[in-house]
């Protein structure tokens, strides 16, 4: 599904990713950890098409198109979806709206006719359930005035909405309360099946309890260094990650 | 400005390759039009006035309005940049020529045409019901639809030339008295010259069961537009009155000098809702009309109200201020304004709120909007007489700027007479921001999408306040003159 080769990126001049390798197949759940500043986020963003990356070298298809020759909504279009670490507010645009442009503009896309107001507000209601989002917050303005955990259970909710093929989820445990995570957790899950797949950017091995990973990497001064099963979380979980860059600085 | 500059060139290309859409109202009516030759004097207004079969009273105040503005200088006050106009350049009357006789009544088919395309028909089993339109094309009135159905009801509406006819006690009374001629340049010049325009009177305890609306259409080329709007709510009535206007794109400036009066008695209620989308220009700021108008409302009766919507896309210059003279005791008068400006388009806009009645209040909502190398500027006066005990004003200003080379201004006047009374001032500027449109466009959502959204969001109070029809015409139309205008 995903094929990332060598792939180098730089913000402002300054190159984070140093050639990165990743292959994500359907059905697989795959987790990134790493330190504060390893480019975790920059991954995530250069996938995803953010303006402010440069990509210097390699290449990442994805459903066997070129990922990065396409614009930023065409990648959203073709099945890719951010769950956003800090995702913005929208003064004044409602959920309902918001989400309808995005809908519609995929199905233009795939040469569909627009979805009718009733099946979208059908849809809309169907798809809050999965992250038990409260109808008023559906109601409001995109994220204006949410909380932190309010704002991630939205973004899983646009995941619902949007049935992204490959889904990266960018420190989504971050600001959440144990109840808030288990219901963004089990939003998650709620959506995994055999044809779509999940990246997990995560500082620690916290949501890893709710969203089982198959494989998990480190990603460590823009590289991917160490690859593994769910146990190697466990084991940074214990230790840190001082032997990994001990053993990858040493080399 | 540190976020535009960081934009990389990945992110200027896209916007730069975002479709411009072109002014769609920009056409040409092929028609023959009786176009008086230019220049302005004395013999002219007296022309004018012969044109229009006026009695002697209306040829008085025009003449005297002509001498006045004689004496007046084109004012040089607001934040725009204007060249001087050679008053003596421009033909003050265009009228369509009239139809061989046999077809009494009837409408010129290419006029039909053209407000057909300007999706304004003007057959009335055609029209959208609840909504009545005098349309105007250059200095007269086309035909005003609804006419017999709201008679019965004893409303009024009509084109001033046939109001000055058929009720020459009533414009006696009213014309003139909220904007005198002497109150500013283009002012006095507009009483000199004026052609046509519309004349609504809702008697008293009516509720209007109709939107009235005037569309204003410029067509012949070297004119200006001179019209004049008058519209009477007696006590306990309520009319919502909408204004249209577009114009041909042409390389030279255009000039619409309007007056709009209001008077609303005890009780009484008028909203009046414009969407100006005049000819702005290319997008070296080319052309495009410049739009000065002077509207003003007067609040007389008791437990009064004047609401002012408008949305504001066109025109090279925009230099309004629609204000209220709130009179009446309790009277309540409201601002509610979009102004959006990209090119080398400039706007200087705002309103007064002028409180002499106690416990009167009133409501300033004023977004502006600028793009490209525009300048956009509000201008607002709120001012409380001595004796005006117990008044209300709350003012909200927003910016938002979407390029590091417009402008955004605010001049808030503020003057309060007494110890009673509650005036508030809010005021934000923004810029918008590179991270709400790649959210926009991680969900799907294109740049030019996405600016419209978060834009329309931006403008949604005052949107809001936009009768439904014309709120969705107004919504598309902040969107489409957007388009390629970030960065």
């Amino acid at each position: 599904m995903l094929i990332i080769k060598d792939l180098r990126a730089s913000i402002e001049g300054k190159e984070i990713l140093k050639g990165v390798n990743l292959t994500v197949r359907p059905g697989e759940v795959h987790a990134i950890m790493g330190p504060n500043g390893s480019g975790k986020s920059t991954l995530s963003n250069v996938l995803t098409g953010h303006p402010a990356y440069t990509v210097t070298g390699g290449e990442v298809t994805f459903g066997g198109k070129d990922l990065l020759a396409l614009s930023p909504e065409d990648r959203a279009h073709e099945g890719l979806f951010l769950s956003f670490q800090y995702p913005v507010e929208i003064p004044g645009v409602s959920m309902v709206n918001f989400m309808r442009a995005a809908i519609n503009e995929k199905r233009k896309y795939f040469d569909q006719e627009p979805l009718s107001a009733s099946d979208f507000l059908k849809l809309m209601r169907e798809k809050r359930a999965v992250v038990e989002l409260d109808n008023k917050l559906a109601s409001r303005s995109v994220n204006e005035g949410f909380s932190g955990g309010e704002k991630k259970r939205n973004e899983i909710f646009q995941m619902a909405m949007l049935e992204p093929k490959l889904s990266i989820l960018d420190e989504t445990d971050s600001g959440l309360d144990i109840d808030a995570l288990r219901i963004v957790a089990s939003g998650v899950n709620k959506l995994k099946s055999e044809e779509n797949a999940t990246i997990v950017i995560t500082h620690y091995q916290r949501l890893l309890d709710y969203i089982k990973p198959d494989f998990v990497h480190v990603l460590y001064k823009g590289r991917i260094v160490m690859s593994a099963g769910p146990e190697l979380a466990l084991e940074l979980e214990e230790k840190g990650y001082d032997w990994i860059k001990a053993q990858v600085d040493g080399e | 400005m540190k976020e535009e500059l960081n934009k990389t060139d990945a992110e200027k290309s896209i916007i730069s390759q975002a479709a411009t859409e072109e002014y769609k109202y920009g056409f040409v009516t092929d028609i023959e039009t009786n176009v008086i030759p230019k220049g302005l004097n004395e013999d002219v207004v007296r022309h004018i006035s012969a044109l229009k079969n006026e009695p002697e009273w209306l040829l008085d105040m025009r003449l005297k309005a002509y001498a006045h503005w004689l004496t007046l200088k084109q004012p040089t006050w607001g934040h725009i940049d204007m060249p001087e106009i050679d008053f003596q350049d421009i033909s003050y009357y265009a009228a369509p020529r009239k139809k061989a006789e046999g077809d009494k009544g009837e409408i010129d088919p290419e006029l039909k045409k053209t407000f057909d395309k300007l999706g304004i028909p003007l057959e009335e089993q055609m029209r959208l019901s609840g909504m009545a339109v005098d349309a105007v094309m250059d200095s007269v009135s086309v035909t005003t639809t609804y006419r017999e159905k709201l008679a019965e009801l004893g409303v009024i509406f009509c084109s001033i030339s046939e109001a000055v006819k058929d009720y020459p006690d009533l414009i006696k009374k009213y014309l003139g008295k909220v904007v005198p001629y002497t109150d500013n340049f283009y002012a006095a010049l507009n009483t000199a010259v004026f052609s046509d325009g519309s004349f609504v009177y809702i008697p008293k305890g009516v509720r209007c069961p109709m939107e009235l609306s005037t569309y204003f259409r410029i067509n012949a080329a070297q004119t200006g537009q001179f019209e004049r709007t008058l519209i009477v709510a007696d006590d306990d009535s309520y009319v919502s009155y909408l204004e249209g206007c577009t114009a041909p794109m042409r390389d030279e400036n255009q000039l619409h000098a309007a007056i709009v009066e209001i008077i609303v008695e005890d009780r009484a209620e008028v909203k009046y809702s414009t969407v100006q989308n005049w000819y702005p220009g290319d997008k070296d700021g080319n052309g495009g009309i410049y739009n000065l108008v002077t509207k003003r409302g007067l609040c007389r009766g008791d437990h009064s109200k004047l609401s002012w919507t408008q949305v504001e896309t066109g025109s090279a210059i925009t230099w309004k201020y629609p204000s209220c003279i709130l009179k009446g005791d309790n009277s309540v008068g409201e601002f509610y304004s979009v102004a959006l400006t990209r090119n080398y388009q400039q706007a200087d806009t705002g309103t007064k709120m002028i409180h002499l009645g106690k416990n009167s209040s009133s409501t300033i909502v004023s977004k502006g909007i600028s793009a490209g190398h525009s300048q956009n500027s509000y201008r607002g006066m709120v001012k409380v007489a001595p004796k005006a005990t117990g008044c209300r004003n709350y003012t909200q200003c927003d910016s938002l700027l979407l390029s590091d080379t417009s402008g955004a201004h605010t001049f808030p006047v503020i003057e309060v007479g007494n110890d009673s009374s509650v005036v508030e001032h809010e005021a934000t500027t923004s810029k918008i921001n590179e991270d709400q449109i790649f959210y926009c466009n991680q969900r799907g959502i294109s740049t030019e999408d996405a600016v419209g959204l978060i834009v329309n969001g931006y403008a949604k109070e005052v949107m809001a306040k936009l009768p439904m029809e014309f709120a969705v015409e107004a919504q598309k139309l902040l969107s489409v003159s957007l388009e390629g205008s970030i960065g």
